[in-house]
């Protein structure tokens, strides 16, 4: 894995199958991500969303009996190939999970540790502070970055999740319902930093909420389940196309509350 | 089914918007069947009612608005909603094409040349039966009789042609003429853009159905800019 290659897009998928054992949960994606945008899946439950996003940085590895078929190409190598190291790609390619889930440590400690085993240089201190201002935590935490960052509010701690992603300089983050334990408010400054973000970062963001992937992303994709509970993907295109005219009558009748 | 409240909703936008439109349908066929009759108690009524008209559109502006806010509509849905709030617009101010209308009999003096009401009739007849249709097409959603209808809006503006000649002829002929000549032109000029406004109504039809916001061209459109 090169990351000096120019890709044209940040992961591409091609003819992606993916089996939990013999059951084959999506079958046949073909999807390209575009560099530096906001990508959104959206689908009804079961349709294999959260699976297609964890297998783009091999969070499936850890569940036993999973494959992928076909390719998930990352600077043109698929990143399930023999050679290639989950941990590196795991490193390039960032998670923000639903819950917050910091650890039970201090705000500084969350944000240094992945840099620590990472092995990132420069001087940490700066390191957490860049990581905490990209994460739009900086202002309100910087006074207190011994505390423990179960202390801080859910929005917060969400923020500081994204900041620990960001202090191991990923490419790509991925981000998975990460606004659906969280108010508002909380939801919308999550929001405003994915479009910051977004500048220097792909962002791949899985949403049951699909009013988020309106307002949030640059491209959506709809997902649906077949007849064989198999998830695929139905219709990829710009957000605003998805949501004002989309091509496919199974996307026009999630997006309208029709069926899901 | 878990969206009954919007499509409850959608149903009963589309019977106040064919109801307004009828509203219009009316109050333009009787302002020209009071100014051929010289009836100005009918134009009088035709004039104060212009503001039903005004307050159905803003009941259903106000409807959609609340609409989008809680039930955040999208793809067709919010396509429909947003012709809607296109169509509505066109049908007031053919409302005030009317209520013109009712208004010019009222100025028109008694020895007024009524030598062209026939053929403004015909426009109001033309250009009535036009909107009527392009209404059914839009709740229909038939793009296919959307496209069709403005075709004939060469009729009308024909006619209009004609009307103009006429009575600038008369106004040539008789000075004395030219206060009601201007008054008929008025009239015969707000039935020419009425019709052009039920094209816009068909775009909407097309807007909705197909989700491609496009000119239905009559052959008046600039593009014959040379032939006028």
């Amino acid at each position: 894995m090169n990351p000096e290659t120019n890709a044209k897009y940040a992961i591409e998928t091609r003819d992606m199958d993916f089996y939990y054992g013999n059951f084959r949960a999506v079958k046949n994606v073909n999807l390209q991500f575009e560099r530096q945008k906001i990508s959104a899946i959206i689908g009804p439950s079961g349709c294999g969303k959260s699976t297609v996003l964890r297998s783009f940085n091999r969070m499936n590895d850890f569940i036993p009996g999973t494959r992928v078929k076909g390719e998930i190409l990352f600077h043109g190598q698929n990143l399930y190939d023999p050679q290639v190291d989950p941990v590196q790609v795991r490193r390039l390619i960032g998670m923000v999970f639903q819950k917050p889930n910091p650890f039970p440590k201090t705000i500084y400690e969350n944000v240094a540790w992945g840099a620590r085993i990472n092995g990132i240089p420069g001087i940490m201190d700066e390191l957490v502070e860049e990581s905490l201002v990209k994460a739009a935590l900086w202002d309100e935490v910087k006074d207190d970055l011994r505390k423990n960052a179960l202390a801080l509010s859910g929005g917060q701690q969400q923020r500081l999740c994204i900041a620990r992603a960001l202090a191991v300089r990923p490419e790509i983050i991925l981000m998975d319902e990460p606004c659906s334990a969280l108010d508002p408010i909380a939801t919308l400054k999550i929001e405003e930093l994915m479009r910051d973000l977004s500048k220097n970062y792909t962002i791949i963001i899985v949403t049951h909420n699909m009013q988020q992937a309106a307002r949030a992303s640059d491209y959506t994709a709809f997902f649906t389940m077949e007849q064989d509970r198999a998830g695929v993907m139905v219709e990829y295109g710009q957000t605003g196309q998805i949501f004002t005219n989309p091509r496919d009558k199974r996307t026009e009748d999630y997006i309208t509350g029709r069926f899901g | 089914m878990p969206r009954e409240t919007l499509d409850r909703e959608i149903h009963h936008l589309q019977d106040e918007v064919l109801l307004l439109g009828s509203m219009v349908e009316q109050a333009m066929s009787a302002s020209v069947e009071a100014l051929r009759k010289r009836d100005l108690e009918s134009s009088r009524r035709i004039y104060r009612d212009d503001r039903l008209i005004n307050e159905k559109r803003f009941a259903i502006e106000n409807a959609i608005l609340v609409l989008i806010a809680t039930q955040q509509p999208m793809a067709h849905d919010l396509r429909f909603l947003a012709a809607i709030l296109e169509v509505i617009t066109e049908l007031e101010r053919m409302g005030d094409y009317a209520k013109g209308i009712a208004k010019i009999n009222s100025l028109l003096g008694d020895d007024a040349n009524l030598s062209t009401i026939r053929d403004i009739s015909r426009m109001s007849e033309i250009s009535v039966s036009m909107l009527h249709r392009a209404l059914g097409a839009f709740v229909a959603e038939d793009d296919m009789l959307a496209r069709a209808i403005p075709v004939e809006d060469d009729l009308v503006d024909d006619l209009y042609n004609q009307i103009y000649r006429s009575l600038v002829s008369s106004m040539i002929a008789d000075p004395a003429t030219i206060d009601h000549a201007n008054y008929l032109l008025w009239a015969a000029h707000n039935l020419e853009r009425m019709a052009d406004r039920v094209t816009n109504i068909c775009e909407r039809t097309v807007f909705i159905a197909t989700g491609e916001l496009m000119e239905l061209s009559s052959s008046d459109d600039e593009d014959q800019f040379d032939n006028i």
